[in-house]
């Protein structure tokens, strides 16, 4: 008997999303999205990244507040919105990612934290343990309650996390990649859990990459695409083609550029990268880049694709892996000993890792190559410096008043341009880009593949690292997909043909093994 | 046309570049409104402030505060902290007046001090740099541990030179002005020179503003670190030899307690953000200044010794959230 025969659809949902938008300012988040959920169904909620999963997701908890014309009931009943305290109280909980115990305190002091029972105002100890108890036997699992959550393992940690959810009462539990960081064992022993909450009637929304787990586990799936709804699958209609036409069924835009050649076989190696692994997640992955190619690395988050770009240009320490520049076996293992081999990488995190907010523009621009311009002494040529930030200004028309402005008063694409300038000031053989285009507007984001094309037309090598699959298809050449830190596959262009954007899907999330 | 599109960027350029330099400077001399108005203030109190001498006798005794937070800004600029300057000073002097005592070569008691400052200065910035240990805790065990070798170097006694070589420094005068207030302005013209006319000045806001995109960007972290902390060693040991040839004397025990905290206290008077990327010298200097004008007053005023620890202090405070008053005043125009 399967577990999707017991819910009854027919009756009173016991969740229901009504036409839920929701705008940040010019960015629209979420359009007119619905979502019903029944009581004991484990509902899966798939999408690219970026879909519109997490918004959706922080409107049902409180933390955002739909636009006005979207509502959520609960059992039919209106709901009050845009509030985490009352969410709770009407019996959601959600379970991120990253969880939120507190190490040092028992299993049961984190269950109530916050909610703790109480006699004559004094929290009740024995009663905290007891009542936690209670709960942790209704997951079915054995460990004391007594024990600091900092002994505990992540799968664990995750258990205690739901009986949390559950010691307020939860009706719907929101679990997001709740496997991403367990063993297998562990992610058993979750599903058990699943199990056991569902025939106690609670609603599950489950969102997940996993291809193999949304089979295994989801009643119904829907799936979400650049902000929208597309449409929801019942069990008995699931297959991976359909689901993963439904996730990126995009038209393919003109305003990708790909003028260069790309490389044939007999174009020269520029990189070769060789059993790369750092001991954590990125294990044994080894490729090839030839000069003029562009090669996009794709992948889901937290697939390992930043990490790796990180361990070719020595950012992070490498546990095992070779590297060869243009056939010559080379050893990097700094920043600053990439950039003098001709390696140049674009962070993914502008602000946090690439930007200096407070200086120029200039500044900004020339912070690479100070010492190569420097007069004797070690003095500064600021007519050096401000040579090279006029011409990337004019090169890449970045959108400034002026080159001495601070670089924190730039628009996000104009920032992006900045870090493309300096990065184009070390002169580079090779080129890795970690999501050019995220959080920039349309034009510049035209731009940036304008100018990723014309260095390919120049013989330089680049590695780009993009989420978004229409942006991959459009300017690479050639695409390696990762799977949990391994390069899982190649998918090329047949006979000219484009690349195939559902054999990227089927490689990433794993659907190909089925 | 083309040029015409140059000329208008050129010109926006000067006049961002213009509004940008006199921001920078309006910033470092925030504070200067209330040096004058304290100036003011004890002048009404006493005639006597605004005299030759006495304006000379306050720039005499900011003089070492000046150059060690001359060092500090170094420092904080890179989003760290010194707590062991006047430990160091402490050390450098012994060292300064023990060198003094050596027949023939008493005149090495200065470089002497610079060196045994800059050896601590190094030992704190290896440790910060290279071993990663967080600036606070390591100063803070080299605060103790350098006091306990300034203890040791005169066996705890206070150690004495009545003819020594190098006084003028501390009390002699060039064409009236004191030879402490020279090395102090010359500490400040030169700071200002590495700060912002060369390379590892730049790389040092650049560290202080955000160090994991220096690193990316191919600088070498921790040598900016190792330099900062080196030059603030440094500038500590000199403040030793200053101190020495003022007194005629060392002692191990006294000598230098707290002084990172009034050196501390002029960076962040002037300006300096304390989690680094943004500040100037000059805001250090008009720190410095208020500091000893206070001092200088309130005495000339006749305010008690307990009183003043208790005004300093309220005004440190008041004068730092006016200044932040006033930044968010000019962020939101």
């Amino acid at each position: 008997m399967s577990a999707a025969a017991r819910i009854d659809t027919a009756r009173q949902p016991v969740l229901e999303m009504r036409h839920i938008s929701k705008t940040f300012g010019p960015i629209r988040a979420l359009q007119d999205v619905s979502l019903i959920v029944h009581a004991g169904e484990l509902h899966a909620l798939m999408g690219e990244n970026g879909a519109g999963k997490s918004t959706l997701m922080k409107v049902l908890s409180g933390a955002y507040r739909p636009d006005p014309g979207g509502e959520i009931l609960i059992d039919g009943v209106p709901a009050a919105t845009g509030d985490p305290i009352k969410a709770r109280a009407q019996g959601i909980a959600v379970i991120y990612q990253e969880l939120s115990l507190a190490p040092n305190l028992s299993v049961a002091q984190n269950i109530f934290l916050g909610n703790e029972p109480r006699r004559f105002g004094i929290v009740d100890r024995e009663q905290c343990n007891r009542r936690a108890g209670e709960i942790i036997a209704r997951l079915g699992v054995t460990f004391s309650v007594r024990t600091p959550v900092a002994s505990l393992s992540l799968g664990e940690r995750q258990l205690v996390e739901i009986a949390r959810a559950l010691s307020t009462n939860a009706r719907i539990i929101v679990m997001d990649e709740p496997t991403t960081s367990l063993t297998s064992r562990e992610t058993d022993r979750l599903f058990e859990v699943i199990a056991t909450l569902k025939s106690q009637g609670i609603a599950i929304i489950y969102i997940s990459h996993r291809m193999e787990e949304v089979y295994q586990l989801a009643d119904r799936v829907s799936v979400l695409r650049d902000s929208g709804y597309v449409g929801t699958l019942d069990r008995s209609d699931l297959n991976a083609s359909r689901l993963v036409s439904m996730m990126v069924g995009r038209d393919l835009s003109t305003f990708y550029k790909k003028d260069h050649r790309p490389p044939d076989e007999k174009r020269a190696v520029a990189l070769s990268v060789r059993g790369m692994s750092d001991g954590n997640l990125v294990k044994n992955c080894s490729f090839d880049l030839h000069k003029g190619e562009v090669l996009a690395l794709a992948g889901l988050v937290g697939s390992g694709r930043t990490e790796l770009a990180r361990l070719i240009f020595g950012a992070d320490r490498r546990t095992s892996g070779t590297l060869e520049l243009g056939g010559k076996p080379i050893s990097i293992d700094s920043p600053r000993e990439a950039l003098d081999a001709g390696i140049a990488y674009l962070t993914e995190d502008r602000k946090q890792l690439g930007l200096f907010l407070d200086m120029s523009i200039s500044d900004n621009i020339s912070m690479g190559v100070l010492a190569m311009d420097a007069k004797a002494g070690g003095l500064r040529d600021f007519n050096a410096a401000e040579r090279r930030a006029a011409k990337a200004v004019s090169d890449l028309s970045i959108r400034t008043r002026s080159v001495q402005a601070n670089a924190g008063s730039l628009s996000g694409g104009n920032q992006q341009k900045v870090l493309l300038a300096r990065l184009l000031e070390t002169e580079p053989q090779v080129v890795i880009l970690d999501e050019p285009t995220r959080g920039v507007d349309v034009g510049a984001k035209s731009e940036i593949y304008r100018l990723i094309d014309n260095l390919a037309k120049k013989s330089i090598a680049i590695l780009m690292i993009s989420s978004e699959l229409p942006e991959v298809i459009g300017i690479a050449d050639r695409v390696l997909v990762m799977r949990d830190g391994a390069i899982a596959g190649e998918v090329t262009a047949s006979e000219g043909g484009p690349l195939r954007q559902e054999a990227i899907m089927e490689l990433a999330t794993g659907a190909a093994q089925r | 046309m083309t040029d015409k599109v140059a000329d208008t960027t050129k010109a926006d350029d000067r006049a961002v570049g213009r509004s940008r330099r006199w921001r920078t400077t309006f910033a470092a001399l925030g504070m200067l409104p209330i040096l004058i108005l304290l100036a003011v203030g004890f002048q009404l109190m006493n005639p006597r402030f605004f005299t030759q001498t006495n304006l000379l006798i306050v720039m005499q005794q900011s003089s070492i505060n000046i150059v060690l937070a001359a060092g500090m800004t170094f420092v904080i600029l890179t989003g760290g902290i010194d707590l062991s300057v006047g430990s160091i000073l402490a050390a450098s002097a012994m060292v300064a007046v023990m060198v003094s005592l050596v027949p023939d070569w008493g005149l090495l008691g200065v470089p002497a001090a610079i060196l045994v400052g800059l050896g601590f200065g190094v030992i704190n910035g290896l440790l910060i740099a290279y071993i990663r240990l967080p600036p606070f805790i390591v100063t803070l065990g080299s605060l103790t541990a350098v006091r306990g070798v300034a203890r040791l170097l005169g066996q705890d006694t206070t150690v004495f030179n009545s003819d020594l070589p190098f006084d003028f420094i501390g009390n002699g005068s060039l064409f009236g002005v004191p030879w402490l207030v020279i090395i102090a302005l010359a500490v400040v013209v030169l700071s200002w020179l590495v700060l912002k006319r060369t390379v590892l000045g730049t790389w040092i806001y650049a560290v202080g503003g955000n160090a994991e995109a220096a690193r990316l960007t191919g600088i070498k972290v921790p040598l900016v670190l190792l330099f900062v902390y080196g030059a603030s060693g440094l500038l500590a040991g000199l403040g030793g030899a200053m101190s020495a040839a003022r007194l005629y004397a060392a002692n191990g025990l006294q000598l230098g307690q707290s002084y990172e905290l009034d050196a501390i206290a002029a960076v962040i008077l002037g300006g300096t953000s304390f989690v680094g990327g943004v500040g100037s010298i000059w805001g250090t200097l008009i720190g410095g200044l208020i500091i000893a004008v206070l001092s200088n007053g309130l005495i000339l005023a006749g305010v008690s010794d307990i009183w003043q620890y208790i005004i300093k202090g309220l005004v440190i405070i008041v004068a730092v959230a006016l200044d932040r008053y006033r930044l968010q005043a000019g962020a939101r125009t």
